[in-house]
């Protein structure tokens, strides 16, 4: 879905944490902070729930100890029964290593998934850069406009908390597969004197 | 010194208490339990007497060293989120001398009185019948035995208290500026460092085979070594953490938050792991190779008496830390975690009791007064030195270089 963007990039960590308070305090609604690092307690200031992600992984782990214990009590004890070196035919503890491996291995793939969706990126998958410098020295923070969102009065609030760049965007806030839009410049060329 | 921690009197009560209990315990033991007598296991009561202190000075003793060791580890790891409890253990360390020299009493007496029921390799006719037996003669002897174990408490000991030392100068010093900061803490790491040899020479290796192994002469692990490094650490932090929740209640610790409680509770949680990890490989490898000599440890702890213990051990060192500790809110909960630290505690010390027991009073196994009387002694001392520390000390180290690391840690 297209939406309209306020985009106000910082220059100082401590700049960034007043500016996210006053914002939130002024009842605007922030899409999202880019920073060029993970900021600590920044999820915090943000006011973010905290992630389900463990969650998840609980449930792929114990989907994985369950396949692995189901899977091979049924193999030896129904399917196909063998005798290995004179041990019972549910031998519990030469599962365990097998158990744990596919716990670990469904969990860890599992998760990995899951913080790709709930990121919304995916190999192929492309998304709409608020300010390139966000993957370099600014701290960008993006403010969703809705129809009472007044941009005029919002862009010198955010100058008056310390932005150094505002700008008014319109963009895809989701995540497409294929290419950037051509108008959409993912680097700024400068020339360099030499 | 502002907020200087003041003993309340119901902790005196309790720790005398405790102490008392742990006393009363010994004498009765000595009336009744005849430990002068049957050093070849012809007296049940009497081997069980030695074995029932061999193994709780061995286990809290092990257990107060870690907090030593928690310090040396963090210090090398140049951690800065432990300050602000730091002192709490050190309290712990500083018990180590008198657990020592408890341990070492009640060495001597198992050993120079001969105690062939305790250690088989003690006893002369077993000796010279076993061929084994024989082969392990020059690492399984009672010189060996008594100078390494002397040294290496010793040794703990006395790197503690250097390292307490260190620690409790920085408090007159005044805040260091950057130079003396780096030299103090190059102090404390060469320290530190020559500490996490010995930890490594001694419980990772040849002092669970003295002391514990070698109550099953015939049988051996190579994984014994890490099991009883892990079954301590696990318990040690334990330990660690219900003196800081302690102190915490009473006002001191001001700059412990429950990130460092979450931080404890993700120590237990992972070495509580660690240790079933090394446990489940000891015991898979025996089952699965299924040699004689080396299933027999296991025959007496699966089939005999222990078995009730076999499985209860894990439930509580396994099943309860895993799933209890799994979520975030129970390691930030201070209740929760109090009682995950006893249950840890208790579940380690049952582990120690099923390590010693099968290999010295075999097949007639007790648990009642004289079982639950002694550990409660030692408790009690634990408790009188920790608090012995901390009456004398500011329980903040402010002039640490970490401090402020310390202070706005967050997970």
């Amino acid at each position: 879905m297209i939406k309209k963007f306020v985009v106000g990039s910082f220059e100082d960590e401590k700049v960034l944490f007043p500016a996210v308070k006053n914002v939130r305090r002024a009842g605007y609604k922030i899409h999202d902070v880019y920073t060029p690092f993970p900021v600590h307690g920044l999820d915090h200031a943000l006011g973010l729930r905290e992630t389900s992600l463990h969650t998840m992984g609980f449930i792929y782990g114990i989907t994985g100890t369950s396949i692995a214990i189901g899977g091979m009590s049924w193999i030896f004890t129904t399917d196909w029964p063998l005798n290995i070196g004179g041990k019972p035919h549910f031998p519990l503890p030469a599962f365990i290593p097998i158990a744990f491996e596919l716990t670990v291995l469904l969990s860890a793939v599992g998760m990995v998934w899951t913080y790709c969706w709930l990121n919304k990126m995916m190999p192929g998958v492309k998304k709409h850069h608020f300010s390139p410098r966000a993957t370099d020295d600014a701290f960008v923070m993006v403010i969703e406009c809705t129809d009472k969102t007044n941009e005029v009065e919002l862009q010198s609030f955010l100058q008056n908390n310390g932005a150094i760049e505002i700008n008014v965007q319109e963009a895809e806030e989701g995540w497409w597969f294929g290419r950037y839009d051509k108008d959409q410049k993912l680097y700024r060329t400068e020339e360099v004197s030499v | 010194m502002k907020n200087q921690y003041v003993t309340p009197a119901g902790y005196k009560k309790w720790s005398a208490g405790f102490m008392i209990v742990g006393l009363l315990t010994l004498i009765l033991g000595v009336v009744f339990l005849n430990p002068a007598a049957g050093a070849h296991g012809d007296n049940v009561n009497s081997t069980r007497f030695w074995a029932v202190l061999l193994q709780n000075s061995l286990f809290w003793l092990m257990i107060v060293n870690v907090a030593t060791f928690f310090i040396v580890i963090t210090t090398l790891a140049m951690g800065g989120w432990q300050t602000a409890f730091r002192r709490v253990a050190e309290a712990i360390g500083s018990v180590v001398p008198i657990m020592g020299g408890i341990t070492i009493l009640i060495m001597l007496c198992i050993i120079l009185g001969g105690r062939g029921d305790i250690y088989a390799w003690l006893d002369k006719t077993q000796l010279s019948h076993n061929k084994i037996l024989n082969h392990k003669v020059g690492f399984l002897n009672p010189y060996v035995y008594l100078i390494v174990s002397i040294i290496v408490i010793f040794l703990w000991a006395f790197i503690g208290r250097k390292l307490t030392k260190l620690s409790l100068e920085s408090d007159d010093a005044g805040t260091m500026d950057s130079a003396t900061s780096k030299k103090w803490l190059i102090q404390n790491m060469s320290w530190s460092a020559f500490f996490i040899v010995l930890y490594l020479l001694t419980v990772g290796s040849i002092i669970p085979w003295l002391w514990l192994m070698s109550l099953d002469p015939l049988w051996f692990s190579t994984m014994y070594s890490w099991y009883t490094f892990a079954s301590t650490f696990v318990s040690g932090i334990a330990l660690l953490t219900i003196f800081v929740i302690y102190f915490k209640n009473r006002g001191q610790l001001e700059f412990v938050t429950q990130e460092h409680l979450q931080d404890l509770g993700k120590f237990m949680f992972a070495f509580s792991i660690f240790w079933t990890y090394l446990w489940f490989d000891q015991f898979m490898l025996i089952w699965y190779g299924n040699i004689p000599e080396e299933t027999i440890y296991f025959k007496i702890r699966l089939q005999g008496p222990y078995a009730g213990l076999f499985y209860l051990n894990l439930i509580l060192n396994f099943v309860a830390p895993i799933l209890i500790f799994m979520k975030k809110a129970t390691k930030r909960n201070y209740t929760i975690v109090t009682f995950m630290c006893i249950v840890i505690l208790f579940g380690h010390w049952i582990d120690f009791y099923q390590m010693v027991m099968p290999g010295t009073v075999k097949y007639h196994p007790h648990f009642s007064w004289f079982e639950l009387g002694i550990p409660l002694g030692f408790v009690g001392v634990i408790m009188w030195g920790v608090n012995r520390f901390a009456t004398k000390v500011s329980m903040t180290p402010l002039n640490n270089p970490f401090m402020k690391e310390s202070m706005i840690h967050q997970v």
